[in-house]
């Protein structure tokens, strides 16, 4: 069995960016494992602009942000095992992969699992009618165009307003498709305002909010579907069912991270966000192993995977090092308007501490509060919050020194 | 004429309304300059990166990425989608070559490296 | 050429047919309307091995049942098809369903079944602690089980074309003439197949087929089964298979576990129109929701990650209708095969083999006979050492491409290779799972599209979900 210092499962830009920060803290001997060809996991196929302008400070198409990381992972000749899938991870660290020259062992002082995400899919929604072909997920239909260069039909209808949806709104139409509509069930669209304007308006796009996709008609090959407004419950009303023809129906419903591996090795998840749960340096509840990116929330802008991938780097060389102080345990948790807080336990009071979270509906002028228990930790005002954007918020280390737990993350809507 | 916009500017996305008169743009509902800026663009040259892919001929069923290196007025999306329609390349191509001059302004880049 | 045998039909009574009949020496073609075998009911049930408590004792339904049961597991041990004896429990909620129960235990002894027992409530949850506080008893049914019946369909329409048969596909039969001691069997194409004895194995449509043959004493009600499969977060959410009491129009809502480990819950029983109408419905699967919860509280319908919809096809006398032709020499008919149709379709195929015996075909067996088949997910049953040595002569085994279901690419390959070769999308998820799991094919969907095109040489916009005109893609980027 080969022995590592740090296994990265996932070349995407978590794995990448967490190679490359464990590597320029001191710890060399990293390798990343891929299941693809080539380093950049989904961002290969988001060939649109957008990407970096946090990070980088510049903006960049999908391709280029991950060349960018791609790039210093070379650089530093961190070694990379492409095709590469890893098939189990024990608590003792043991990564278990496949590739087509056989089954590779590797022992890990560190493991970082950098999975990313998958797709909701048709099945989850439960939508009735047919079975016929011409039904995709977004992204599914995003690796088709783009990557290998197929049009996945001509009249489509898209449900669900996330951004992989809106993006392929824009993609199809500039490659001659019609998109007849975006159905949202929501009565606010979960897509980055940027979007709705230069994906759909653009291209005069209708988006239907309060709407949803009821019946799949079709034998063979997608005819139609039926789509109908929902009440406040998001029950369909039955009055407003009408009929669209289309060839292809995407979905874009949502993603999920994708922790089946993460799962099997009995880590501890969090119903929430499920990801895995963690602690300020992103590790999970078994010692050694971290998690970052979408494989431990789904965020909304890649920037704050890189940047929580670093943290996950550097958290595992300080446990390859033994610097890991585990003293403390301070709990942290969702408050009024809060839908969840990561990490989701403290285990320091030497440093600052981030916390992430996403809020529960579309607020205006919010002001969130960090307590623990009648001691306000921080305040953060924003002038609007939305569920579809990662808040950050920081506890100083002088607030921590006192605290007990658990930490209570709260909003109020202000004038 | 009165045009209603959402700004992209920022995260906010201020509600903006525009009123165009002569090429003179009235802004309101912007909470900084920026949003005033944004709008004036957008309604008086309103422009788009436009971010495509293209077959690469001497590779079976491989695609590369490509972008206009600047944003293009946004009616010309089509002409450049149209243009790129008929252009053929060739591997190896790395991020950053320039495989058109010029298509409405802007020089067209490969966003991906195919060896 | 003139075949001896022609079935109509792939699915799982004429695929067991025809590897039965390819024990002998005779010439026997498989004639399908779809792409691939196992496409009507075969391929949507719920995959149960029944008992045998439930038809009524004497009959000949009963008879094939408790044979069929043994017959079941002995041929799905040969063909390598995932089974399992987890035993069932038949649940009563209230005195009237306790006597129920009571009657089908007394049923079930004078069918002969082994190790029937009615258990308290109690004694159920020491088995079941996922069972409803609300069951009083059940039935224990220890000789029951678990069989993928595509897969099984799969398994013996391959043997019976490794043993010769031929399998047409896309052959939807428009006519059938008899002419000079034999049957000319038409397809919608104008192909045309000559064979002397016909056995109508047609599902659904099997009162068509017979009508084309010039019979027309019975008439198919096609049922609707709707059912909602779930996660394998939720397989382990019970061990046996738990049914309601049964009701005229069926054996009621179950909770089951499957060979690969999802949960299946459903069928509901609506009738239908025609044999085509697979839609799921809102009301249908809000039932199997609710029926299901009935007997065990605990499910999490957010892990669904399918729903589909089978059809049954049943007939007025409530009976398989098992028979020589009584109008045209050499035509057979097994038609009405609804449940336990599954479970005796080895005993049926066998019983089918007799009868046309009895009509005057010769069988005579041949030596070179195999009943056996390699299984299909062999590399997944092997050792990390053993599939590491397998890869390095197979290096396209170590490329996992469904990474739900862990299937590499190596297994894609053999299913597409294997008789009956899969021809499509779907094809493939049937027999290796590609595309069976949570993602339900988002990530290896483009992948196992690009295999099927390379190894049957047809370009990608050719590649089909199921056959027709179900095509994946509508063309190139560029091309408007």
């Amino acid at each position: 069995m080969k022995k590592h210092d740090i296994v990265v499962i996932g070349g995407g830009p978590a794995g990448m960016a967490a190679a490359v920060a464990a590597y320029d803290a001191g710890c060399t001997d990293v390798v990343i494992l891929d299941r693809e060809p080539q380093l950049g996991g989904i961002l290969l196929q988001c060939i649109h602009n957008g990407f970096g302008l946090h990070k980088l400070g510049q903006e960049l198409t999908g391709p280029e942000y991950a060349a960018v990381y791609a790039h210093k992972v070379a650089q530093r000749n961190i070694p990379v095992y492409t095709e590469t899938t890893v098939t189990g991870v024990s608590q003792d660290r043991v990564v278990t992969a496949q590739n087509r020259d056989g089954i590779l062992k590797l022992q890990a002082k560190a493991v970082i699992l950098a999975m990313g995400c998958r797709e909701r899919s048709r099945g989850a929604l439960n939508i009735c009618g047919s079975r016929p072909a011409g039904v995709y997920s977004a992204g599914t239909a995003q690796k088709l165009v783009n990557c290998m260069g197929y049009q996945v039909g001509k009249r489509v209808v898209i449900l669900g307003s996330g951004d992989i949806g809106l993006i392929m709104a824009r993609r199809m139409s500039l490659e001659g498709a019609k998109v007849e509509a975006v159905c949202e069930v929501m009565p606010y669209s979960g897509g980055l305002t940027r979007n709705i304007v230069q994906c759909l308006e653009d291209f005069n796009i209708p988006l239907y909010l309060s709407t949803t996709v009821v019946q799949i008609h079709g034998d063979r090959r997608l005819e139609g579907v039926t789509v109908a407004q929902v009440d406040e419950h998001r029950q369909p009303i039955g009055k407003t069912k009408r009929f669209i023809p289309c060839d292809t129906l995407l979905l874009s419903v949502g993603l999920i991270p994708e922790n089946e591996l993460t799962r099997t090795a009995g880590i501890p998840i969090d119903p929430i966000t499920n990801g895995a749960r963690v602690d300020e340096n992103c590790q999970t509840q078994i010692p050694g192993i971290f998690a970052c990116g979408n494989v431990l929330q789904v965020h909304d802008l890649v920037d704050y995977v890189s940047e929580e991938a670093e943290c996950a780097g550097l958290g595992a060389v300080k446990f390859v090092k033994g610097q890991a102080a585990c003293k403390v345990a301070i709990a942290t948790r969702p408050g009024n308007g809060v839908r969840y807080v990561l990490p989701q336990t403290i285990h320091t009071r030497a440093t600052d501490v981030s916390l992430f979270l996403r809020v529960t509906q579309p607020f205006g002028k919010v002001k969130f509060t960090v307590t623990d228990g009648e001691t306000v930790l921080a305040t953060a005002k924003r002038l609007k919050a939305a569920p579809g954007e990662m808040e950050k918020l920081t506890i100083k280390k002088e607030q921590l020194q006192t605290a007990k737990g658990p930490i209570t993350v709260s909003l109020e809507e202000v004038e | 004429m009165k045009r209603e916009l959402t700004c992209i500017i920022c995260p906010r996305g201020c509600a903006l309304t525009a009123e165009v008169e002569d090429k003179q743009v009235r802004v309101s509902g912007n909470a900084c300059p920026r949003g005033e800026e944004y709008a004036v663009s957008e309604c008086l040259h309103p422009v788009r990166t436009v971010t495509a892919t293209l077959r690469v001929a001497n590779r079976c069923d491989t695609m590369v990425s490509v972008k206009t290196e600047r944003p293009v007025s946004k009616d010309k999306m089509p002409e450049v989608m149209q243009q790129l329609r008929n252009t053929q390349v060739n591997a190896p191509l790395f991020v950053g070559d320039v495989v058109l001059q010029e298509i409405c302004g802007s020089r067209i880049i490969v966003t991906k490296t195919v060896l | 050429m003139i075949y001896d045998v022609a079935i109509v039909g792939a699915g799982v009574i004429g695929g067991m047919l025809a590897r039965e009949l390819s024990r002998y020496d005779l010439k026997i073609c498989l004639l399908e309307k779809e792409n691939d075998v196992a496409m009507g009911a075969s391929k949507a049930n719920s995959g149960i091995i029944h008992g045998g408590y439930d038809p009524v004792p004497g009959t000949r339904k009963a008879k094939l049942n408790t044979e069929g049961v043994e017959l079941l597991f002995a041929v799905a041990q040969a063909l390598s098809v995932p089974c399992k004896r987890n035993g069932s429990m038949v649940c009563a909620f209230s005195k009237e369903e306790e006597s129920v129960l009571e009657a089908l235990h007394q049923q079930g002894k004078e069918n002969n079944i082994p190790g029937l027992a009615v258990l308290s409530g109690d004694d159920a949850r020491k088995l079941e602690p996922n069972l409803s506080q609300a069951v009083t008893k059940v039935l224990h049914v220890p000789n029951a089980g678990i069989i993928s019946p595509y897969e099984l369909t799969v398994a013996a329409v391959g043997n019976a074309m490794d043993n010769g048969v031929v399998l047409k596909r896309n052959f939807p039969v428009s006519a059938i003439c008899r002419k000079d001691a034999a049957f000319a069997v038409t397809a919608t194409s104008g192909e045309t197949v000559r064979a002397k004895y016909l056995v109508n194995c047609a599902g659904g449509y099997a009162d068509k087929v017979a009508q084309l043959a010039g019979d027309d004493f019975f008439t198919i009600i096609p049922r609707a089964g709707e059912y909602m499969l779930l996660d394998k977060a939720e397989g382990r959410r019970v061990g046996h298979t738990l049914f309601q009491c049964p009701t005229e129009e069926g054996k009621g809502i179950l909770v089951s576990p499957t060979v690969h480990g999802n949960l299946l819950v459903g069928p509901t029983a609506t009738k239908t129109e025609t044999p085509d109408s697979k839609d799921t419905t809102r009301e249908g699967l809000a039932q199997v929701e609710q029926l299901a919860a009935k007997s065990v509280p605990s499910v999490n319908f957010r892990q669904v990650i399918t729903s589909f919809t089978g059809i049954r096809a049943s007939e007025k006398s409530g009976d398989f209708i098992l028979k020589a032709s009584e109008k045209v020499p050499g035509l057979v008919h097994a038609a009405a095969i609804d449940s336990p149709g599954l479970t005796c379709c080895v005993s049926i195929a066998r019983y089918l083999t007799a009868l046309l015996g009895e009509q005057g075909l010769s069988l005579e067996a041949k030596e070179s006979w195999n009943g056996t088949r390699e299984d299909p997910c062999a590399f997944q049953k092997l050792t990390d050492e053993e599939k590491d040595a397998y890869i390095k002569r197979n290096p396209a085994y170590g490329k996992i491409v469904c990474r739900c279901e862990t299937v590499s690419e190596g297994e894609i390959l053999q299913a597409i290779r294997t008789n009956p070769g899969a021809r499509d999308i779907d094809s493939v998820k049937r027999r290796t799972r590609s595309g069976m799991g949570r993602c339900q094919g988002g990530f290896c969907g483009p992948y196992v599209m690009a295999l099927i095109s390379r190894e049957l040489g047809i370009p990608m916009e050719q590649v089909t979900k199921n056959g027709g005109k179900s095509y994946m893609l509508q063309g190139r980027v560029g091309e408007v």
